[in-house]
């Protein structure tokens, strides 16, 4: 908890919403997002919820500029930038370097210890010094309850250790917008409650979250909005409850497939 | 038996000679020149712009299809008559360097691509450039999955030098050749040879075991 206390809670609910609009990306034949339009307020935790192949990893990755939309644009408090075509790398930079990914798979860097891991790109992205990346690092880990692993290498972790470690390496590059793609799928029951919990701290620290999962539990606890897509589209944007109250039949298809499992 | 033995004695100074004076440094700069070239071809055939990497490709095409010999004499005997004149020392290093960066091009290529994307998507969600990518996340990892084939080409390419005698350098075969004529001991001269070959290769198998277990104690191979 002591990383919240050098930014007060009010400095991250202030500060410009994410604004998507007009989305669109195709893989081939395929419509992935089909002119998705998304906001998301700052110090929020949006939970992006639908089924299988209806494009929640892919929305996602579009907000990292990890897949470059076909058109659309993004807007994060400087003015809208066009998605559409070629963008010139610093745009990709300025872009990126406002959200930051975490991915299922954690995809830790395996040559690197646990301090490795996340003091890298504040050396070499933000340009700390090596001791300040480093300080910021081991705040960081303890912060995710991992101080006692910095020079752990990432196959010496468990998954949700692994996992924990991805979020502070994530957190590492102080971003506006932390991205989770489905960050509990590739763990074990208990595992998957350590990064939950992190991730529930880091929703009281009123940081702004966009979660992919398909945990219903998990939206129910902390999100504060749920965004369900099909087939490219927003379907409904509301609050858990709204969503969870739905009468539409294909939320509650949905609630009765993920929920029965 | 004694008569070997001091056949073995009274040759093993000359051939030891050739062996530091021209086999070993002729390996040692030949690869060293082949690793850069390896690694240059290697990222324009992946990362390079469309003529750049056809000119790899074709670079590759070329000195992996041709025999190594054939490829001395050419640069030895043939460039010449298009004013291009090197020393036979010189034409061995460019040749050797040539014809074994084409060949470490391919195992650095594959390693490469052996790196999982989740690691380049990590390094670019961390806003990581492209170069500090391949230094601190692709090297790294390559480097590991590198290391054999590399001594492969290594070790192929220090028995090669034993055709530059055929570009009138005195390497250590060539040495043996000249005493074998002298002394009618052909099987004893050139089974000396081989088994001077056979150390210096076995040097570098332990130098890889060395470094393989350096870098791979925190890499799982999965
Ligand atoms: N790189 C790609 N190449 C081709 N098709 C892709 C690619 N990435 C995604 N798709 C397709 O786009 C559609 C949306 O995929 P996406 O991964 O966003 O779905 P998802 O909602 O995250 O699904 P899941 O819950 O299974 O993770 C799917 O039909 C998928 O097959
Ligand atoms: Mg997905």
């Amino acid at each position: 908890m002591s990383a919240a206390a050098d930014r007060p809670a009010a400095g991250r609910t202030a500060g410009a919403p994410l604004r998507l609009t007009g989305i669109r990306k195709t893989f081939g034949e395929l419509v992935a997002l089909d002119g998705v339009d998304l906001e998301v307020p700052r110090g929020t935790t949006t939970v992006l919820l639908g089924p299988s192949g209806s494009g929640k990893s892919t929305l996602l990755r579009c907000i990292n500029l990890l897949e470059t939309p076909d058109a659309g644009r993004i807007d994060l408090g400087d003015g809208p930038v066009d998605l559409g075509g070629i963008l010139p790398r610093r745009t990709v930079r300025q872009v990126r370097s406002r959200s930051t990914m975490v991915f299922q798979q954690f995809n830790l860097f395996p040559h690197l210890t646990a301090l490795g891991n996340v003091a890298l790109a504040p050396v070499h992205a933000r340009g700390l010094s090596r001791s300040a990346a480093d300080e910021l690092a081991r705040g960081l880990l303890a912060k995710v309850g991992l101080a006692e692993k910095a020079d752990a290498y990432p196959d010496r972790l468990s998954g949700g250790q692994q996992q924990r470690v991805a979020i502070a390496r994530a957190l590492a590059m102080d971003p506006d917008f932390l991205l989770f793609d489905e960050p509990t799928s590739a763990l074990d029951p208990e595992l998957a409650a350590e990064v939950v919990a992190v991730l529930a701290d880091l929703a009281a620290e009123d940081r702004t979250l966009v979660v992919v999962t398909h945990s219903l539990a998990f939206a129910r606890r902390v999100a504060d909005r749920v965004v369900f897509l099909e087939d490219g589209r927003i379907v409904q944007d509301g609050s858990p409850q709204d969503f969870f109250e739905s009468e539409d039949p294909r939320l509650r298809r949905f609630r009765d497939v993920v929920g029965s499992v | 038996m004694p008569e070997l033995l001091d056949l073995w004695i009274s040759s093993l100074p000359r051939l030891l000679g050739a062996t530091i004076r021209t086999t070993v440094p002729l390996s040692l700069i030949s690869f060293a020149i082949a690793l850069v070239i390896a690694v240059i071809t290697a990222l324009l055939r992946l990362y390079g712009p469309a003529p750049l990497k056809a000119v790899a490709w074709l670079y590759v095409w070329v000195f992996r299809g041709t025999p190594l010999v054939v490829q001395l004499f050419i640069v030895f005997f043939g460039l010449p008559n298009v004013g291009i004149v090197f020393s036979s020392f010189t034409a061995a290093v460019v040749t050797l360097a040539l014809n074994t960066g084409a060949y470490a091009s391919e195992a650095v290529r594959a390693s490469l691509l052996s790196i999982p994307r989740g690691q380049f998507e990590a390094a670019q969600t961390l806003n990581l450039s492209r170069a500090t990518t391949l230094r601190r996340v692709v090297a790294p990892q390559a480097f590991r999955i590198v290391l054999p084939p590399l001594t492969n080409d290594f070790i192929d390419l220090v028995k090669g030098t034993s055709l530059v005698f055929a570009i009138t350098i005195t390497d250590v075969f060539q040495v043996g050749r000249q005493i074998a004529a002298a002394n009618y001991e052909p099987l004893i001269m050139y089974t000396l040879v081989a088994l001077i070959y056979l150390v210096i290769v076995s040097l570098l198998s332990i130098l890889q075991g060395v470094l393989e277990r350096k870098v791979s104690v925190h890499v799982r191979s999965s």
